[in-house]
């Protein structure tokens, strides 16, 4: 299989149709793994570097998840290539700018991927659509535990797993839901959001990942710390966190229709206006024209199995992917023409608005 | 009346006191005039006592000699500039640098949660082969052939174990 093959095959983020959670659009969870006696890749030389890519390479082809998979050096990928994985989430942007030995693993529904001589020699994720963090992480445990038959861990009984950063030892886990939160964006609520969680040990970013910007009301939450804890301890603590943000993103919802439903109602119409007509679009504008609309399937101004849809557009009208479908360079105004022309569309046979507004409104 | 305290970064006489909670932690810190004014101390804005804590932690003149890690030769002041280590076995080298500062990264300082069996029993195995391989070799040098040949099985023994979950998969 190749890289290119792997780009146009149906994945979990683009396809799925279960969008069963309205506001946890993904869950993901990654694991740290460093193989004992040998330098972290950040104070490797390039031969100890290619060392270790082989090992890992060898150890994931033989396991049960990635018998079905694309392995591949970051050096053989193109700057397009390595972009739309970005984008979708399977390899971080230290990976793509890494230099020598470095490389990923990715299974074929693209819901398994592995990082080799990122920060650490493995980085294996484990993304699922929804809001699924214990199926996230029975599936990552007994990777990790196949792994561990065929390689030698760098662990101590103290600390656990040993990482290149010390705020990774421990489990060396993070768990992350990517959540949708709208209202609370509106309301300007997530200040205070933010504040909350990291006081209970949680840190919020946006789409992707530290530093980026939160375009679209997404956001990623994480676990902090990663010692002291057990997996199914933080599991179980970020889901509680995860499930008290719900409920607040819900009361917000609620909150804004009580008080100005036209007001909320006209965002979303004009979003659907914008998406159908227009002929220019930024990335970001894109991505809070559709994050209005999936608010709207959530509220029922439209039918409920669009929301697939825009899950899947949210990861199609990224840079990348709109340049892919080009096959050739493009400015990013010819982007913005083309993205504009795809969504325009797609949004020409979406199901038509219906408002429905309380009360004596 | 007790012994005045002391500055925690040059032993003069302390007279700035500090109590901070971090992460539900009370952390306390004594300073002199002169040490507290160069730290910011008297700033109130912007001040931590975690940073203070942590700069204090990974300020080489204030750290035993430089340490070199003996299996990749990463030093304390490596440390202080990239914030990673640069070999597993840095943990050990630099236990003194990084225990202080686990207290005030993570929710605690010990490992609760899964544990590498596999890779485990297996270093177990092969520590346990290699003593025994040892063992063997004065065993025939001192010519104790008895219990060579007791050695020599336990080996075999042990082979086999090692061998099977290669085969099973």
């Amino acid at each position: 299989m190749t890289i290119a093959s792997l780009l146009s095959t149906p994945s979990e983020l683009t396809d799925t149709a279960s969008s069963k959670c309205a506001i946890v659009l993904m869950t993901r969870i990654r694991l740290a793994r460093n193989l004992a006696g040998r330098s972290f890749p950040g104070w490797s030389r390039e031969a100890q570097r290619a060392e270790v890519l082989a090992v890992c390479r060898e150890a994931l082809s033989t396991t049960a998840p990635m018998k079905r998979s694309v392995s591949t050096t970051v050096a053989d990928l193109s700057d397009l290539e390595k972009q739309i994985l970005v984008e979708r989430h399977l390899i971080s942007r230290e990976l793509s700018g890494s230099k020598d030995g470095a490389g990923v693993v990715i299974n074929k529904d693209q819901t398994v991927s592995v990082m080799i001589n990122e920060e650490d020699h493995l980085r294996i994720q484990v993304l699922r659509a929804g809001f699924q963090l214990k199926k996230a992480w029975s599936v990552i445990n007994a990777l990790d535990t196949e792994l561990e038959e065929r390689l030698d861990y760098a662990y101590s009984a103290r600390l656990g797993y040993l990482t290149a950063c010390p705020t990774n030892l421990g489990t060396a886990m993070r768990a992350s839901a990517m959540m949708h939160l709208p209202a609370l964006v509106i309301s300007s609520q997530m200040e205070k959001v933010v504040r909350a969680v990291n006081q209970l040990g949680m840190v919020v970013r946006g789409l992707f990942g530290e530093g980026s910007d939160a375009s679209g009301s997404i956001f990623q939450i994480s676990n902090q710390t990663t010692l002291g804890e057990s997996e199914e301890e933080i599991i179980k603590r970020l889901g509680s966190v995860l499930e008290s943000i719900i409920e607040h993103e819900l009361n917000a919802r609620a909150k804004l229709l009580e008080t100005d439903a036209s007001k909320l109602y006209d965002k979303i119409g004009r979003a659907y206006g914008i998406l159908q007509n227009s002929h220019l679009l930024t990335s970001t504008e894109a991505m809070n024209l559709l994050s209005l609309l999936r608010l709207g399937i959530d509220l029922n101004v439209f039918p409920e199995d669009s929301r697939a849809v825009i899950d899947r557009l949210f990861i199609e009208a990224q840079p990348g992917h709109i340049q892919n479908v080009a096959k050739h360079d493009l400015e990013s105004m010819q982007r913005d023409v083309l993205r504009a022309d795809k969504l325009r569309a797609e949004f020409a046979a979406f199901a038509k608005p219906t408002f429905i507004i309380n009360g004596q409104n | 009346m007790a012994s005045p305290l002391k500055c925690d970064l040059c032993s003069n006489q302390a007279t700035v006191h500090l109590t901070q909670i971090v992460n539900n932690k009370v952390h306390k810190v004594d300073l002199c005039e002169s040490c507290a004014q160069a730290k910011g101390v008297t700033d109130p804005n912007g001040f931590s006592l975690a940073d203070l804590l942590h700069k204090d932690a990974l300020n080489p003149e204030n750290l035993t000699t430089a340490a070199r890690c003996e299996q990749c030769g990463f030093t304390q002041a490596d440390f202080k500039k990239q914030g990673r280590f640069g070999c597993p076995q840095c943990y050990a080298t630099f236990s003194s640098l990084i225990e202080p500062m686990l207290d005030n990264m993570h929710k605690g300082t010990a490992h609760t949660g899964k544990v590498p069996q596999k890779s485990l029993e297996r270093k177990t195995l092969h520590d346990r082969l290699t003593e025994l391989e040892s063992s063997l070799g004065q065993a025939v040098k001192t010519e104790r052939f008895e219990d060579a040949a007791r050695y020599r099985d336990e080996i075999s023994q042990l082979k086999q174990a090692v061998e099977q979950p290669k085969s099973a998969c």
